[in-house]
Order: C-alpha cells, then sequence, then structure tokens
C-alpha cells in the first residue's frame, strides 16, 4: 500500500518537473520587462492576476482580443477602448485610456507578457510588429 | 471507521442537496429554508446578532426594498428579458420586468426603479404586490448613460420628490478619461448635465432634465444615498477619484494612491457642491485638496465653495448603499444611525478593502462617533487581491418592517436578512 503511494508521488513529482522544465516562458527577458510594464499601467484596471473587475475592466484571461490577432491587439494599447460594447459577451463600463505614450519594445513586451500569463498561451509580439501596426494610423 | 464517516458525510451532503433543489423555483435561483443558520452565512457581526441568506443566486443584486408585509422587491442588474426586479415572497420568487438598472425604492404605495436612462413607478395594491408589472409609470426619461457610473439610484423625500444621481461619465473630467498627462476641463461641462443630484417630482410622467432641478452638484458619483427622516435632510455617499498615483508619480507614491482620496459621505441642501472635478477630500490632512489635472500637487488647497463631508471613509472602498436605521430591533445605539454598504476597492494595489456593510451613531442628523465595520467577511477570503476573488460584494441595504436589516450580494444574488436576538 505504501510503496503504490511513494510510486505515485515520485511519478507526480516526475512529472510536474518535467511539465515545469517544457513550460519555459516564451521569449523570456521579454516577459520579464513585460510584467514591469504591466505593473506600472495595467495592474489597477486589470488586476493582479489577470481577472479584471466585474462589470468594469474587462479579464485579460483567454478573451477574444488577447489570444487574437496582434492588430487589433495592438491598437487596443495604442488607441485605449471607449466603445462599451460587450467583451465575450459581457459589459464594461470603465475606459481604457490610450497608451500611445508607451514605446513600441514596451507594448511589444507587455502583451507577450499578457499572451504567456493569465493562463494565456500565444505567440509573442515583437517591436517590428508594433511599428509597423503604429505606422498606419 | 473512516469509510462511515465518509458515507455518513457524502449522505448529509445529499439530503442537504435535495433539500435545496425541491426549494428551487425552476429557475438557477435558490429560497433558503426560513431557519436559523448557526454559520451567520458566513458574516461576522457583532454579538446577539444572526445572518441567514434568504435567497442565491437571484443574479446581479443591486438595490432592495421591503414591504411593511415583510415581501422582497430586489432590483437585478441584468438586461435578460423579464428579469429586472426579483419578488421574493415567503418561499417562492417570481421576476419581472426588462431593463438593467440599480435603483429600487418603496415608498406609500409605489415601487420606485430605475434602468440607467430611466426612472419608473409601479402602484401597489394593498398587499403591496405590483398590479400591473409590464406597464410602469415612466417618471424620468432621457437621462444620461455613457456607461460610467451609470447607476440611477434613487431616494424619496416627504413632500413627494424624487432624487435621482446622475454619475459623471469620467474619473476627473480631463480631456481624455484617465489618460495620463491629460489636462482638467475648464469649466467642466460634464457638471451640466451628471456629476450631481437631481431632484424631480415623484408623481409626474415622462420628466427629463428641463423639468427637474440640479440638487447638488459636483459629486462624481453617488450610489449609496438616503433621505434622513431625523433631520428632513439628504445624505450621499460619493465613490471618490481614481488614479492619483498612476497618473502623478511625481506626487503621490503607491502608498498615497491607495488611501487617497477619501470616500466621502455629504449631507446636503438644494445648490451645494462637492467640488468634484477639481477638489478631493484628503481625509488625513482634513483638507479640500486641488486636483493634479488642475494644478494639484498634492498639497495646494482648493475648493473655497465646496461642502466638507460628513463623514470621511478610508478611500477607494465604493460606497454603493446607504440606509439611516429606524426600526426598533436592534440595540439604541443603532437608532437614527447609518448603515454603509462597502462594495469593496479594485484601485488599490496590494490588497484591497471594503467588502463590508459599517456602521455610523448619529443623532439629529450629526454622526456622534467614529465608524466602525459591522457585517464583514462577504468576500469569504482572507487578504483580498483583487474583486474577482470576492465571493460576494455587499451593495443594497434595506430596513424590513420588523427593522430587520436586509443586505444583496452582486456577485452570487445572494440576499442576507440580519436579525437581533439578544445576548
Ligand atoms: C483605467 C483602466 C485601464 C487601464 C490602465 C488599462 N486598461 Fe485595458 N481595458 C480597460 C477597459 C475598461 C477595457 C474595456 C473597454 C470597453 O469595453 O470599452 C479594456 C480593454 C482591454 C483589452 C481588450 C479587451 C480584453 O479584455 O481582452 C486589452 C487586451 C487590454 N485592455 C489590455 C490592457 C493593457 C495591456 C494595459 C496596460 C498597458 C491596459 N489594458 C490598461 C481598462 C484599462
Amino acid at each position: 500500500m505504501k510503496k503504490i503511494i511513494l510510486t505515485g508521488v515520485a511519478l507526480s513529482a516526475a512529472l510536474s518537473f518535467l511539465a515545469a522544465q517544457t513550460k519555459k516562458p516564451v521569449a523570456g527577458s521579454s516577459v520579464a520587462r513585460g510584467k514591469k510594464v504591466y505593473e506600472q499601467y495595467c495592474l489597477t484596471c486589470h488586476q493582479v492576476d489577470g481577472s479584471g473587475v466585474p462589470h468594469l475592466n474587462p479579464p485579460l484571461i483567454k478573451t477574444t482580443f488577447v489570444l487574437g490577432e496582434k492588430p487589433a491587439l495592438v491598437q487596443v494599447i495604442l488607441k485605449g477602448m471607449q466603445s462599451s460594447v460587450p467583451i465575450d459577451d459581457e459589459y464594461y463600463s470603465n475606459n481604457m485610456p490610450p497608451h500611445n505614450f508607451l514605446k513600441d519594445q514596451e507594448i511589444a513586451d507587455v502583451l507577450t507578457y499578457v499572451r504567456n500569463n493569465f493562463g494565456n498561451k500565444a505567440g509573442a509580439v515583437t517591436a517590428a510588429e508594433v511599428k509597423a501596426i503604429r505606422a498606419k494610423n | 471507521m473512516k469509510t462511515r464517516i465518509a458515507l455518513l458525510g457524502c449522505l448529509s451532503v445529499m439530503t442537504l442537496l435535495s433539500v435545496q433543489s425541491r426549494a428551487n423555483n425552476g429557475d438557477s435561483s435558490v429560497i433558503r429554508p426560513m431557519v436559523a443558520d448557526p454559520a451567520n452565512a458566513g458574516l461576522k457581526l457583532p454579538t446577539g446578532f444572526k445572518a441567514q441568506a434568504i435567497a442565491e443566486n437571484l443574479g446581479a443584486a443591486r438595490h432592495i426594498a421591503v414591504t411593511p408585509l415583510g415581501d422582497v422587491y430586489v432590483k437585478i442588474q441584468t438586461s435578460k428579458p423579464g428579469k429586472a426586479i426579483a419578488v421574493i415572497h415567503g418561499n417562492e420568487v417570481k421576476t419581472f420586468g426588462t431593463y438593467r438598472g440599480t435603483g429600487m425604492v418603496i415608498k406609500g404605495n409605489y415601487l420606485y426603479t430605475s434602468s440607467d436612462e430611466e426612472v419608473y413607478r409601479y402602484a401597489l395594491n394593498d398587499k403591496f404586490e405590483v398590479i400591473n408589472p409590464d406597464q410602469p409609470e415612466k417618471l424620468v426619461t432621457g437621462l444620461i448613460n455613457r456607461h460610467q457610473h451609470e447607476a440611477k439610484a434613487l431616494t424619496l423625500d416627504n413632500e413627494g420628490n424624487i432624487y435621482v444621481n446622475i454619475g459623471a461619465y469620467s474619473n476627473s473630467c480631463q480631456v481624455q478619461d484617465r489618460a495620463k498627462g491629460s489636462k482638467g476641463i475648464e469649466g467642466c461641462p460634464i457638471r451640466d448635465s451628471a456629476a450631481g443630484i437631481w431632484q424631480f417630482r415623484a408623481d409626474k410622467q415622462n420628466q427629463t432634465y428641463g423639468d427637474g432641478t440640479r440638487y447638488a452638484s459636483g459629486l462624481r458619483n453617488v450610489v449609496g444615498l438616503d433621505w434622513n427622516t431625523a433631520d428632513n435632510q439628504l445624505f450621499v455617499m460619493q465613490h471618490g477619484r481614481d488614479g492619483l498615483f498612476d497618473m502623478f508619480p511625481e506626487y503621490y507614491n503607491l502608498q498615497q494612491g491607495n488611501e487617497l482620496p477619501a470616500e466621502c459621505m455629504y449631507a446636503l441642501k438644494k445648490g451645494d457642491d462637492a467640488g468634484w472635478p477639481y477638489i478631493y477630500y484628503d481625509g488625513e490632512q482634513h483638507k479640500k485638496i486641488l486636483a493634479p489635472e488642475y494644478g494639484g500637487d498634492g498639497k495646494k488647497k482648493g475648493g473655497e465653495n465646496a461642502i466638507d463631508p460628513a463623514i470621511a471613509f478610508p478611500a477607494h472602498m465604493a460606497p454603493n448603499g446607504l440606509l439611516f436605521y429606524t426600526g426598533n430591533q436592534f440595540p439604541a445605539k443603532y437608532k437614527n444611525g447609518a448603515f454603509v454598504a462597502f462594495h469593496g476597492s479594485w484601485n488599490r494595489q496590494k490588497g484591497q478593502k471594503g467588502y463590508f456593510v459599517a456602521f455610523v451613531p448619529f443623532k439629529d442628523g450629526k454622526p456622534t462617533g467614529k465608524w466602525e465595520i459591522f457585517a464583514d467577511d462577504f468576500a469569504g477570503v482572507e487578504n483580498i487581491q483583487s474583486p474577482g476573488q470576492a465571493k460576494h460584494r455587499p451593495c443594497g441595504l434595506a430596513q424590513g418592517p420588523d427593522g430587520s436589516l436586509y443586505v444583496t450580494d452582486d456577485v452570487k444574488g445572494t440576499v442576507y436578512k440580519i436579525t437581533y436576538g439578544g445576548k
């Protein structure tokens, strides 16, 4: 009986070790820099765990914007959002101000951080991509 | 032995579940049988008080009113057809109406409610039942709703007037709302049609701005308000501004951003101006301070003509309900005092605050002591970091005919009934 439990414990420890190894953050330093940007400019509204504020500020957890096409996502950061149209069927009453004062690299970093945190998994955003999207405005 | 205990546990859970589902009204909402709950529905209360959840899962339960016969009306913040108002009668819940909104007051033989743009009233019969749920009278129409601070909370005086909050659709009247570096607009135009309390007649249909009076101005957003019958005056709880640290780190550190400005209770007379957006109230310096969007630096004073608060509470706790207690059930110290439901903050960092009902003793319309926490632990988690973690958030308050206190929760739609049974 004890042996079974022990093997089980050993197995799951090994498994979680493996999982930790394979779950390397995408573009390591970008994620680390992005966390700083997030804490300074996004955290009060979208919260420390990305869960947002019910009815006020939307979550950044697996939303259509966060996991979706990069141009639309980058535009949310550059222009902010005052539409108050439902996001994934929920309605949020606050306004998001534009964050066009952030540098291309900072926007790339914060979005890469958000897309690989709070349970999200999506490709990194690069400064070159932000630059190209900003140029179209 | 172990298995037996486990089995017993399972059995009792199953019995509980079956009791609950039997009381289910076919909807997801649940009515709790009227028996004492030794756990006080999860709330922490002063000695001698008890709480029970009389309903659960009503949806986003906002303001609440109780009839002289003990039926309970709850305004639900939803646009789902037929779900705007829940009526709790004994062990049964019914719903009617289709509009979002917060306001809910009973006065005489009428139920007054609001959407985010309009004010309605429903005539009640001699049992205080709504006579015509599908055809309320539309008292006020066309009130501004730009989503931010949209709740049109209500109260009435004893002279046939109704008072309606019209919240500012902005944090601090900047050119670009909440944008770092954006200045405050001189002669803030939002104050013309919002950021104040408007007075209308309670018995006249289809009124709009031109028919009403801007009773008080310079109030960013008010959700909790009540008419104090002890001194015949309107009292409101303002939701103070956000973003001092986020937008002005040159003047405020994180700690100051967390603690400023005070959440203020104001006693209002006609024509009063509480000063938004030009000033905010600093509860530590006990001063009206010029807003940084208007040239302030955290120290410069402002608002010579703005009124001072009656009470200053800690920052960002989001007061959503105010009730002056006139009942006889609670001990004498509560008589005429104010209960305030603090929905709980989101605009703090490294720990949130609120998620409780506070109490302040009053005499003749003046506070006579410090505020204290009355009912606590709505959030149901230790050291709450983000409002999404809260299991419940207190919102509306009402007094029952027997002097019980009712509190709504707009996370799950629990309705709490708090009673006093002595020691
Ligand atoms: C003042 C509060 C505030 C700040 C600061 C803020 N946001 Fe937002 N954000 C909002 C609100 C409110 C919305 C939704 C607006 C609407 O519905 O019109 C939103 C929408 C979004 C969306 C799209 C909707 C979704 O949930 O996926 C993303 C992505 C986003 N914000 C990311 C960020 C990032 C990254 C930052 C920091 C650089 C940030 N926000 C800063 C309030 C804020």
